[in-house]
């Protein structure tokens, strides 16, 4: 029997977990999702402050790079919280560029960066291209040494999340005809480099950036012999983190029904009386439990070799098939209300319709699975 | 609750597991059953009843269930190490099921001392096997509405009526009983009182009922002026209601208490994995057809999420939302999917999903069909899988009743 990972749960993740369930829920009532929605900039800075000080950028950072030592594990629970409460801001994308530095950045970067990082200062990274993949290492952007050792970028990429908040952006390119990182600081881009892209969830912002023109600093290129594995990693981290946010939806999008059912009237009885309603939601609350199950299975597992890819990639399917399943029969279950863009129902659905597009959805995360077990 | 000494629990879980790999008998000669609602043979009840009793001998049975009573005293944990190792040597189920699982952990919690020393023993030895008279011909999902009569007369009960369903019926000493004394009461639940009925008394009978495997395992019992003391009861008169939704917990898993070991074996996910390997599409391995591994790998995906769901209960600050949740979910969980990967695993065994038990040609015995078949009575007893889907409905998310 091949080991598919178990279940742990520390001290640490629990306070977290307490910590950041109060705060998401004051800080992120649906009236404020609402509003920040019209926003340009899509979050509260008061909050993103905050967050900060609560010290959640540097959960996942080593102590020795001023943060506190702890691992995606802990950073789950604060993910899931966030994602129940729908709260907006560059958390996923700033944790996630810290990875990728810890994955794969020079020791100078590390010491440069991640305290930074650590510290609120916002990161990006800026992976996808036109070519519709969900594989990390299919590239056509390149950089190129000049010859005064810097690097002149180009290509354009896209779905670069939270662009126009972030201090540094880290891009990945072709570099010697290799996968490669490079970093560079937002504010050397050219203009009109960066374009908000309309997107399914509006809750979050998104942008193409356009790489040409671009000279980005000598000592910008990550490491290049951990690129591969540093894109692995991202993949993987990515995974495990939009699964934590996607759980916390589902919570949500059930919770939301659930009281629909409870109080809307209809031919005399409350409509949560009908089996037809009642046993779709059940399924949907069921299928919820079991990704969390995973999610927590993944976290605690992550860092083991083989299988934390295994939780990872199982996490993030089970997550995809309950957020999908419980925000479309969410729609369906509030009737005439649920057509509209009042109900809150359509703001999980495309949420979960995000999160499936990005970083591989669930058969494609079976299809890998397929490959690793069978 | 006394400490756990771990030197003195990895001892135990040393010893039991060398005990079980010294003991478990895997091939008898002859078809052992899947669970305790299949014994239908002499020759399997035996095997069963002596298998359980040589276990409980050795210790690795109610070895949490207190001294005084026939148990180990010890902590829940030295149990769970025994079960730990029964399972991973592969030992036959238990078939008292109803008495470890329902009938010890509500005597341990409700039952009187004098019916605690009566019966908790015999039942962690399956020198009494009991059985279970809840569902009626006319009322299965519908326990509330039991019609069984019983009348008191004198220091005793008479009890008129029938019972269907009655697993290991044939072999039961004892049953518990929930039987209707009042027919007058405003709330038709109002009027029961739950019984620890003797079987192998006068006046009652048990007929044997042909499943839909072909096999015997259950019974229809009948009580025609049947004599039940009146000190046999749980609980007080007019309050069994009460006491068989608290049974219904033990069973479902939402409260503990059991003796331990376990009372079915499912066919899981590596079995079928190894299944696929065996058979045969187009030449090569069923395996590599790529519907087959599509639907496979959703099959461990499942059996992973059941086994993590299992372990989160002990996970209090992940279940704080819904408490219960979890606990009242994993009977629809685990018996849908024993349902659903037999079904699957016929479909891999190509045209020999023709044959069944009894064929020379059927593959492995016909344990698949067999399997899928059986997976019936735990989706459907117990409450079947809609009356489960009720039960999460109203008693985790709160909607209001069906």
């Amino acid at each position: 029997m091949q080991d598919l990972g178990r279940l742990g749960f520390s001290e640490d993740q629990a306070t977290l977990l307490d910590v950041a369930t109060s705060f998401c829920s004051d800080k992120s009532p649906m009236a404020k999702v609402r509003r920040l929605i019209e926003d340009e900039t899509g979050h509260d800075p008061d909050v993103w402050r905050e967050i900060v000080e609560l010290g959640w950028l540097g959960i996942a950072i080593p102590e020795d790079h001023g943060g506190a030592g702890l691992g995606l594990a802990e950073v789950v629970p604060v993910m899931e919280q966030m994602g129940r409460h729908m709260l907006a801001g560059p958390f996923y994308s700033t944790t996630l560029a810290a990875q990728a530095l810890l994955a794969g950045g020079t020791e100078d970067q590390k010491r440069i960066l991640l305290p930074r990082l650590a510290g609120g200062a916002t990161a990006t990274l800026a992976l996808c291209e036109a070519n519709d993949d969900w594989d990390l290492g299919n590239i056509a952007s390149t950089a190129t040494r000049t010859s005064n050792g810097t690097l002149r970028l180009s290509g354009v990429k896209r779905l670069v999340c939270d662009a126009s908040a972030a201090t540094h952006i880290i891009a990945s390119v072709l570099f010697e005809g290799r996968p490669a990182l490079v970093a560079f600081e937002r504010a050397s881009l050219p203009r009109e480099a960066l374009r908000r892209e309309v997107i399914i969830d509006e809750t979050k912002r998104s942008y193409s950036l356009t790489l040409d023109g671009l000279e980005a600093p000598a000592d910008g290129l990550l490491d290049p012999d951990r690129a591969e594995a540093a894109l692995r990693h991202i993949h993987l981290a990515a995974n495990l983190l939009a699964a934590a946010e996607m759980c916390g939806g589902t919570q949500a999008v059930i919770d939301d029904t659930v009281d629909y059912l409870k109080t809307r009237v209809q031919f005399g009885k409350l409509i949560g009386s009908y089996q037809a309603l009642k046993h779709p939601i059940v399924d949907a609350y069921i299928g919820y439990e079991q990704a969390r199950s995973h999610l927590y299975s993944a976290a605690h597992c992550f860092n083991e070799q083989g299988v934390g890819e295994i939780a990872t990639r199982m996490a993030k399917a089970q997550a995809d098939t309950a957020i999908s399943f419980a925000t479309d029969r969410a729609i369906q279950f509030h009737g005439g209300f649920g057509f509209t863009y009042d109900c809150d129902a359509q703001l999980y659905r495309r949420r979960a319709i995000w999160h499936a597009s990005q970083y591989g959805d669930a058969a494609y995360h079976k299809a890998r699975l397929t490959d690793l077990l069978l | 609750m006394p400490d756990v000494d771990p030197t003195d629990l990895k001892a135990f879980a040393e010893a039991a597991d060398a005990w079980f790999r010294e003991n478990v008998v895997r091939d008898p000669g002859f078809m052992l059953p899947l669970t305790f609602m299949e014994v239908g043979a002499d020759q399997q009840f035996h095997f069963l009843r002596d298998w359980q009793n040589k276990v409980y001998e050795a210790g690795y049975l109610g070895a949490a269930w207190p001294k005084e009573y026939g148990g180990g005293g010890l902590p829940q944990a030295f149990q769970t190490e025994a079960t730990k190792a029964m399972r991973r040597h592969g030992g036959p189920i238990f078939l008292n099921a109803i008495g470890l699982n329902w009938t010890g952990p509500l005597l341990l919690d409700m039952g009187t001392e004098a019916q605690r020393a009566k019966y908790l023993k015999g039942i962690l030895s399956a020198e009494d096997i009991w059985c279970q008279g809840f569902s009626e011909p006319d009322n299965g999902s519908d326990l509330g509405n039991a019609q069984t009569r019983a009348v008191r007369d004198g220091d005793h009960y008479l009890v008129n009526g029938s019972k269907i369903w009655t697993t290991l019926g044939k072999y039961a000493r004892y049953m518990i009983l929930l039987a209707r004394t009042r027919a007058d009461t405003s709330r038709k639940y109002d009027g029961l009182t739950f019984f620890l009925a003797p079987m192998k008394v006068d006046g009652v009978e048990t007929q044997p009922i042909k499943k839909l495997t072909g096999e015997h395992g259950f019974t229809q019992t009948f009580f025609r002026d049947a004599h039940i003391p009146a000190d046999e009861m749980v609980g007080v008169e007019g309050g069994g209601w009460k006491v068989a939704m608290r049974t219904l917990e033990y069973e479902r898993g939402a409260r503990g208490g059991q003796a331990g070991g376990y009372v079915s074996v499912g066919s899981n996910a590596w079995d079928v994995l190894d299944l696929a390997r065996r058979m045969q599409r187009g030449g090569k391995p069923a395996l590599e057809d790529p519907a087959m591994r599509a639907k496979m790998v959703e099959f461990m995906i499942e059996i992973q999420s059941n086994a993590l769901c299992a372990q989160r209960t002990g996970f209090t600050p992940l279940n704080t939302d819904h408490p219960t949740g979890l606990a009242l979910s994993s009977k629809l969980m685990h018996t849908e999917f024993a349902r659903r990967i037999n079904e699957f695993a016929i479909s891999l065994t190509g045209p020999s999903g023709a044959y069944y038990v009894g064929d020379e040609n059927a593959v492995d015995d016909g344990w698949w069909t067999r399997s899928y078949l059986n997976a019936f009575s735990a989706t459907i007893g117990g409450g079947t899988s809609q009356i489960q889907r009720n039960i999460v409905g109203e008693h985790v998310l709160g909607l209001p009743k069906s």
